[in-house]
């Protein structure tokens, strides 16, 4: 492992613009090491999915620069990039066989016959598709397809393999499935990885960080386990996971604490992290795992709330709740078989630790 | 094996058999589809095939003789021409009584006009002889009184013909349509000079491959455009396209001669702009480039359309993979979005080859005498020398000439590979 | 019973519109001005004369012989009287596709009791044809394109003559009158050019004569082509059908002239389609009686430069209808223009045309 054959991908200040009216990109600015699996994730629209085909070649910025191992890639034409593309619907050429396809790089590349063969027949293995060299892309499933495409775009041993929406047009288990087989194959080889996915999931599997896009502005890019626990704003603590939105004003700041009051006069602590000075309107974020039935005088935050409805999912218990007049409040338990049950309509205590409620900018 | 002996005795619940009732179901299903289809069919049996039937067979028909002529006929079968004396007396006789019926019901001008075609000098011969059919004298001796009504009834050549065409089928249409004839030493060429129709199936098939060609050369970055273009754009561009349908086939042959002549507009525009002198006009027109360029404009259409509507399918992202895989536009375009269009291309050559074999208007009108096709010399025998049998010959010959190119089409290309969208 | 009431009457109605059609004629003609005169001189005077009569005009003249034939074996004549130029109604004739006429009893006499079949005489081509018009092809030239001190041309002989008149020919596409002129302008006297062509050597010759001015000729099918090749200039001089040349010199006032000499004579008239039912023969015969007299003919002249095919009509030509022309010096009949002519021997043809025609277009494709 660790054979960090990857490149080096830098967006300098790179803007884009379709129509000379209105920015898709605003002045992206992005680092990505050697080997990294990064994923760009956000709803579409968002610029995403132009950031890749600008990295590809298939769409120029409108200002700004594009490094690749610190070479400005601006004017070279997409083929001499050396960049390997899984596209959406893979794009698998149906005029060729399997081996054919993944012959055709090499071909351009004017690798001999020899080597072409062993290189073909390896990625074929790598894929698990050792048998199917022969056959046509229409004569495969879903799932073999993607398998193809992802050897092709690897076969010619590329740096860099962009990688945008892959796995969208699969059922939920073969997806998952090739999530992992991505990323080990990831691991395995050592190539930088650029993903575009609007599948939140997919981007904290497979990630070794991940940008959330949105309205062509990078919101937060870090670890998939701190974009879920520090969210930096609203719109990334609503995209990533579930979410609980409590809206309200800020009373106190104590150092990276403060007291927000919500609408209807509840106070509640929070962590700081996207207010700056007390009057300001802030949203609460509050993860609905984090909140505790089994509560105890030494919370940071208690209050009561009404139960609306109960959700049994097996392994936990949904439960919707109205708290501080917002009833979307919803608290994920446990299912340890407790012996306390909770029943609709009765009114308890809930309570929270202050490090788990972040207070963000607010959203109406 | 067990799986199909344990399928036969497979029955419904009420034990008939399972494959009965199956059938019993399907057969429902078929009647009701070929309801559905019946109006087309009949209307294509009617308007399609029943001409093409109609066709084939007055190519080899030839009962006119047999039927105008039904006594010398009989008589004629003992004759025989090697000898090189006309027949005798009993031939003479039955010539009379089949005439003098003929002559009644004034068919024997047309049997003339039939004979006519494999010899000349056969219509005056039955029309003259018809005038004096009357007045012959039914005594005989009728040879000497057929050779006083014209003397060419000593003629051995004439009797040969009429010996030639006794029987109710003749294969003389199609000799003539391959400029071979029947001799009295066995099937022939003709003479050189009098050869034709093999040489204009040949050019036919030349010109329609060149017009093909080049309908496809200008065609195919134009349906190119037309399917890379955003909706809009390709709309209005599409109405230029079309727009050589929607004017009237003699107005845009017109055009063309306004254009191409040599005292035409390019030739005008081309001295002015002094690129040819003014003695050195180029001949466009009344040729086979005039004949090229004005069907390549009218067939174009037929090119662009299928080519089109097959372009549109080919998702751009083949391109965008085969650049981000490393190859440049042209092997870009080559490998991976030229053969993917290879289906329009085929379904469009298809039609333009197909319709170009079969016009005639247009070269008629800018051809000239080289770039004439077979089918002007099918429409002279239709509407001029009514000479339908060798027109429907012709026609047969053009539509088997067809057929095989489509077969080897199929082969080379596959026809599965035709694709119209 | 009402449904049924509605049928009846429909079907009444049905038959009121038949015997309605039964009035109307239809004619077929070439269209354009030709057929333009005819109107003005044979049916609106008649349509005066018979308002009952509708006429119902086709322009289907130039494929008249094959739709003939198809409307003969389909049983369905829907045509009253065909215009066809002579030698096709030779061949409709013997196909028996036209009606044999007798023409002292279907045709008028002339003013002074000639009978019609001496004052018609030798344009009654065929049994079946029933003569209108003299028409002659010949030569017209761009008189702007004379070179310097040469004569303009005056016979067609001077189309052969590549030196003294260089530039561009148009010839009718089919062998019947470049044929003769070949032969005719190669040395062969007037009376033996139709058996001269009847032999091999006679239409190699021919031919080669031709060979002389084939890559300088345009070849027309359509008899406005050369008309428009002399209007645009494209050709020096090319055959034409005289009433063209005639509209072209005086109504368009074009530079062009006239080579008379060695003109073409050709007919144009009627035939009656065979089988017609009784009523409507009837009804066409009466109209052919009407159209093709004296006076009739001599009028059709004042609207079209074509000589009246009977006799009687010649003294009665006048001008022309809005030009004012005397139509007289226009006539390819007047004695200034008929110096040396020669007329179509459509019987010869009749022979001959299946034959020389393969050979002619056989050596025109190569």
């Amino acid at each position: 492992m660790a054979k960090t054959r990857g490149a080096a991908v830098h967006y300098d200040s790179v803007q884009k613009s379709y129509d000379g009216v209105s920015l898709v990109v605003k002045n992206l600015n992005l680092d990505i090491p050697p080997g990294e699996f990064l994923t760009m994730l956000g709803p579409s629209g968002s610029g995403k999915t132009t950031c890749l085909m600008m990295l590809a070649g298939f769409e120029p910025a409108t200002h700004g620069e594009i490094y690749l191992n610190e070479r400005p890639i601006n004017n070279v034409p997409p083929h001499k990039r050396g960049i390997g593309m899984v596209f959406q619907n893979y794009a698998l050429f149906p005029h060729m066989t399997v081996a054919e396809n993944l012959a055709f790089p090499l071909q351009v590349r004017n690798v001999g016959k020899a080597e072409q063969q062993e290189k073909v027949k390896r990625a074929l293995e790598m894929v698990e598709l050792g048998s199917f060299g022969n056959r046509r892309p229409a004569q495969l499933s879903g799932g073999q397809q993607q398998r193809v495409a992802v050897a092709r775009a690897l076969v010619f041993d590329p740096e860099l393999v962009l990688m945008d929406e892959p796995l969208g047009a699969l059922d939920k288990q073969l997806r998952e499935q090739m999530q992992y087989e991505i990323k080990h194959i990831h691991e395995n080889l050592g190539v930088t990885v650029v993903y575009v996915t609007h599948d939140q999931t997919e981007a904290l599997t497979m990630s070794d960080r991940v940008a959330v896009f949105n309205d062509g502005v990078i919101q937060q890019l870090s670890t998939p386990d701190d974009l879920y626990e520090d969210p930096q704003n609203s719109f990334v603590a609503q995209f990533i996971g579930e979410n609980n939105k409590l809206n309200g004003k800020v009373v106190d700041i104590q150092g990276e604490e403060c007291l927000v009051e919500l609408d209807d006069g509840t106070k509640l602590k929070a962590d700081k992290v996207n207010v700056s000075e007390v009057g300001d309107r802030t949203t609460l974020s509050l993860r609905p795992e984090r909140v505790e039935f089994d509560t105890h005088d030494q919370m940071d935050n208690l209050v009561n709330g009404q139960i609306e409805e109960l959700i049994y999912l097996g392994d936990h218990i949904r439960v919707r709740m109205n708290v501080a007049g917002n009833d979307e409040f919803i608290v994920k338990v446990r299912n340890r078989g407790e012996k306390r049950k909770l029943t609709v309509g009765e009114t308890v205590p809930v309570g929270w630790a202050l490090n788990d409620c972040k207070a963000l900018d607010a959203v109406v | 094996m067990s799986n199909t002996a344990n399928a036969e005795m497979l029955t419904t619940q009420d034990g008939k058999p399972l494959k009965a009732a199956l059938s019993r179901a399907l057969f429902r299903e078929k009647m009701r589809s070929l309801m559905l289809i019946a109006p087309l069919l009949i209307f294509v049996l009617l308007t399609f095939v029943a001409p093409i039937v109609d066709m084939l067979w007055r190519s080899v028909e030839n009962k006119i003789v047999s039927d105008t002529l039904p006594e010398t006929v009989v008589v004629l079968q003992e004759w025989d021409p090697a000898t090189g004396e006309a027949p005798d007396e009993a031939a003479y006789e039955a010539l009379y009584n089949d005439l003098k019926i003929a002559v009644a019901e004034k068919t024997h001008t047309r049997l003339g006009s039939r004979l006519n075609y494999e010899k000349s000098g056969i219509s005056s011969l039955f029309r003259k002889t018809g005038r004096r059919i009357k007045r012959m004298d039914e005594a005989g001796p009728f040879k000497e009184q057929f050779l006083e009504a014209d003397g060419k009834w000593g003629d051995v050549e004439v009797w040969q013909v009429l010996k030639q065409l006794s029987p109710r089928f003749t294969g003389g249409y199609f000799l003539n349509a391959v400029d071979a004839e029947q001799t009295p030493e066995g099937i022939q060429m003709k003479p050189d000079e009098d050869r034709i129709y093999l040489f204009l199936f040949g050019r036919t098939l030349f010109l329609s491959i060149m017009i093909t060609i080049s309908c496809l050369l200008l065609g195919y970055p134009i349906a190119f455009l037309l399917a890379s273009l955003p909706l809009r754009s390709s709309n209005l561009l599409m109405i230029l396209v079309l727009l050589p349908f929607w004017t009237s086939l003699l107005v845009r042959t017109s055009a063309w001669k306004v254009l191409l002549q040599q005292q035409g507009v390019i030739n005008d525009f081309l001295v002015w702009i002094g690129l040819i002198s003014d003695a050195n006009r180029l001949v466009m027109i009344n040729n086979q480039t005039g004949t090229i360029i004005a069907m390549t404009h009218i067939l174009l259409p037929f090119m662009i359309l299928p080519l089109y509507s097959v372009m549109k399918t080919i998702s751009p992202s083949y391109v965008r993979a085969a650049k981000s895989l490393g190859a440049n536009d042209w092997i870009a375009f080559w490998r991976v979005y030229f053969p993917q269009s290879v289906p329009g291309i085929g379904a469009g050559a298809v039609l333009v080859f197909i319709l170009s074999i079969g016009y005639y208007i247009t070269p008629e009108l800018v051809g000239g005498t080289s770039g004439i096709f077979i089918s002007n010399r099918i429409a002279y025998h239709i509407s001029s020398s009514l000479n339908w049998g060798l027109a429907a010959a012709l026609g047969t010959l053009l539509l088997v000439a067809v057929l095989v190119l489509f077969v080897v089409y199929d082969k080379i290309v596959g026809i599965d590979n035709v694709k119209l969208g | 019973m009402k449904l049924k009431t509605v049928i009846l009457a429909g079907t009444a109605l049905a038959f009121a519109g038949h015997t309605a059609l039964a009035a109307d004629m239809t004619l077929v003609s070439w269209g354009g001005a030709y057929q333009a005169s005819q109107k003005n001189a044979y049916t609106d005077p008649y349509v005066a004369q018979n308002p009952d009569v509708t006429v119902i005009w086709d322009e289907s003249s130039p494929e008249a012989v094959a739709k003939l034939r198809a409307m003969n074996e389909a049983g369905n004549i829907t045509w009253d009287l065909v215009d066809v130029e002579a030698a096709d109604s030779i061949r409709l004739c013997d196909e028996g596709l036209a009606m044999e006429i007798d023409p002292d009893t279907d045709l008028a006499d002339a003013p002074d009791g000639t009978k019609a079949s001496e004052d018609f005489g030798d344009m009654l081509v065929s049994e079946c044809f029933i003569p209108q018009i003299v028409f002659s092809t010949t030569f017209g030239y761009r008189t702007d394109m004379v070179p310097d001190g040469v004569e303009p041309p005056t016979s067609a002989c001077d189309v052969f003559d590549l030196e003294k008149y260089p530039g561009k020919r148009a010839l009718n596409k089919q062998p019947i009158a470049n044929m003769e002129w070949a032969l005719l302008c190669d040395g062969v006297a007037y009376e033996d050019v139709y058996t001269t062509l009847e032999t091999e050597e006679g239409v190699a010759r021919a031919l080669a004569k031709l060979d002389t001015i084939k890559d300088e000729t345009i070849w027309w099918s359509a008899s406005a082509e050369p008309v428009q090749l002399l209007a645009d200039g494209e050709i020096f001089m090319g055959s034409a059908y005289n009433g063209r040349l005639f509209s072209l010199i005086e109504e368009q006032k074009q530079p062009v002239g006239m080579a008379w000499d060695w003109q073409m004579f050709d007919l144009d008239g009627w035939v009656i389609p065979a089988g017609l039912p009784e009523d409507r023969l009837e009804a066409v015969k009466k109209f052919v009686h009407f159209a093709t007299d004296t006076q009739r003919l001599a009028d059709q002249a004042k609207y079209i430069s074509y000589g009246p095919a009977r006799k009687s009509s010649a003294p009665l030509v006048g001008k022309h209808a809005t030009l004012g022309i005397d139509m007289a010096p226009h006539m390819p009949t007047d004695p200034n223009n008929a110096k040396n002519t020669f007329v179509n021997n459509y019987n010869w043809w009749a022979d001959y045309r299946d034959d020389l025609d393969a050979q002619f277009q056989a050596w025109l494709a190569k």
